[in-house]
């Protein structure tokens, strides 16, 4: 490209100077973590005593523990939702509320969260003076909340994996005179699974992530790590918090490498069996 | 698809079309609703709006909250809209050549450079806010190295103000800008690109003539993406923002759990949405564009 090679310094240096925005703030939290000194500002020698302190700290183990499961359950019902929700909105071109359909998948992949936190808490609290459920607010209603935001960032990753998709594959199985039940589960399902992986991968990270819907609908009983994190920082500082952050980030990192790796390989299997 | 239909078309269309309805369409409602009752000190703490009188169904709605909120509120809405609209145009800055840069690279970088704005995504958006209060706080790394290589001579107050929150929404939403216009510029025509050198355009003109326009629906879709989130933003106006930075995430989340006004907290709920409208029906429009059919 003619423009292209005048720019090459230029283009070098956005990169850096993007990428150097995005990770430096995170080197500098992981860097402080293994601060021997107390102030997370002054650096006084390597040590790995917030990692022991933050082993012998409950209360993060706990919300952890509590994080996981909600967010195990909640990626698993907007993988589920999701993939109906993606495959409605790329193979049914015409339905009645399709564009309502539309709206609501969309909609909460950009809506504030405190407006999704505060709508499905006056929810729950109406739910229960209604029909008497839930009695009450805790991991179940937590796991709602991540379910429903959760469902709309499958449906994305469905939806471009879908569009992608040979349908010729599914016709010669209808053609064969496979049942389009079958067809869904052994053909289309199997096809688009790097979708599917990393959509239940994004929905479990999301649930992890979230701190403010999970205030509004979390009751007592649920403390989630968000949750814990958030009034740990508000009373200040602490370089315990870089631990957990960085503990945190190499799990995430070596799950979305995982995920990054394990896709090509699916879909290299997936062209190798087709071809 | 052929050969779907019955049960099953309407089972994929059905179950999360449902599932949206009760607890995404059916939850706005309600917040209307409750926007309009008065705060009560009972379980739960507002007013009904239908009771039961010896004349019948009595309606109690009041414009209350919405009187309020003209009179209190709407600082943080300027606010809100001011540090968003600025954060959109400095994340689009940023983050076009940044996405350009990627989009000319060779094919294994590529998907290495995209990985890595894609990877803050997938990290806890609590951390990396968190992240840069140890770098602005008056004793902070920033501080210390201007102090140190003697360009200042006090501390500079980069903490807890509009500064520092407007350096958070950059910081956080800089890759729902890039990836979208990632996505427009990789889909480029090149041959359009290099007619237009060829013809004796300089790069310049070929940027603001060719390229540029043929990127509207990418810039469109990532402005939407980072505007919408950042109006309504509380984890960074809480962290990083003072007492002259409030914006209406935070003026929601005070009313709701400092003050326990219920109705108040709808009311700004109800209008932040109204507010958001335009841009949502917008973000419907290219935000859908922007994935492949």
């Amino acid at each position: 490209m003619t423009a292209g090679r005048g720019t090459r310094a230029f283009r070098l240096a956005a990169l850096l100077a993007g990428f150097g925005f995005l990770y430096l703030p995170i080197a500098v939290l992981v860097a402080y973590s293994f601060n021997a000194s107390r102030l997370v500002t002054v650096w006084v020698g390597f040590s790995i005593r917030w990692y022991q302190a933050l082993i012998e700290d409950d209360k993060f183990g706990a919300a952890a523990l509590t994080s996981l499961e909600i967010g195990t359950m909640a990626a698993s019902i907007a993988l589920v939702l999701g993939t109906c929700a993606g495959f409605a909105m790329s193979r049914f071109r015409r339905f009645r509320g399709r564009l309502l359909f539309g709206f609501m998948l969309m909609a909460p992949l950009v809506v504030p969260e405190v407006i999704l936190g505060l709508s499905l808490l006056l929810l729950f609290v109406a739910m229960q003076s209604w029909i008497g459920w839930p009695t009450s607010r805790g991991i179940v209603t937590v796991t709602i909340a991540h379910a429903t935001f959760g469902a709309c960032f499958v449906a994305v990753l469905v939806r471009a994996q879908l569009a992608g998709f040979d349908r010729s594959l599914e016709e010669a199985a209808l053609d064969l005179g496979a049942r389009p039940w079958t067809v869904l589960w052994w053909i289309t399902l199997p096809g688009i699974s790097p979708a599917l992986v990393s959509g239940w991968l994004l929905a479990f990270t999301l649930s992890l992530d979230d701190l403010v819907v999970a205030s509004f609908v979390s009751g007592p009983s649920a403390t989630t790590l968000p949750m814990a994190v958030y009034s740990s920082v508000r009373i200040g500082v602490t370089p315990e918090i870089n631990a957990l952050a960085t503990v945190f980030l190499a799990v995430v990192f070596v799950m979305v490498a995982l995920a990054a790796s394990l896709i090509p390989r699916q879909e290299r299997r997936r062209l190798g069996v087709h071809s | 698809m052929i050969g779907i239909g019955g049960w099953l078309r309407r089972g994929l269309i059905g179950l999360p079309f449902a599932w949206l309805a009760l607890f995404f369409l059916l939850p706005l409602a309600i917040v209307v609703g409750i926007s309009f009752a008065e705060s009560a000190d009972s379980i739960p703490p507002y007013t009904a709006l239908l009771a039961r009188s010896p004349a019948g169904l009595e309606t109690h709605a009041t414009l209350m909250n919405y009187r309020e909120l003209a009179q209190g509120c709407l600082r943080a809405y300027g606010n809100s809209l001011g540090f968003a609209a600025l954060a959109t145009v400095l994340c689009l800055l940023i983050g076009y050549p940044v996405a350009f840069a990627i989009s000319r690279a060779p094919g294994v970088w590529r998907q290495l450079l995209l990985f890595f704005v894609m990877l803050p995504f997938w990290t806890s958006f609590l951390i990396r806010v968190y992240a840069w209060i140890a770098i602005l706080q008056p004793s902070g790394l920033l501080n210390r190295i201007l102090l140190a290589t003697g360009v200042i001579d006090a501390p500079l107050p980069l903490l807890y103000n509009g500064f520092a929150v407007e350096l958070g929404l950059v910081y956080s939403y800089l890759p729902f800008m890039i990836l979208p216009l990632y996505g427009s510029l990789s889909r480029l025509d090149e041959n359009l690109v290099e007619a237009a050198a060829d013809l004796g355009a300089w790069p310049w003109r070929v940027f603001v003539q060719v390229i540029l326009p043929l990127t509207l629906p990418g810039i469109a879709a990532g402005a939407l993406l980072v505007f919408i989130p950042a109006v309504g933003e509380f984890v960074i106006p809480d962290l990083l923002g003072g007492p002259g930075t409030v914006m209406v995430g935070k003026l929601l989340w005070q009313e709701f759990f400092d003050n326990v006004d219920w109705p108040a907290a709808a009311a700004i709920a109800v209008v932040l949405v109204l507010v958001l409208t335009l841009p949502l029906l917008l973000a419907q429009r290219f935000v859908e564009g922007e994935e492949p059919t």
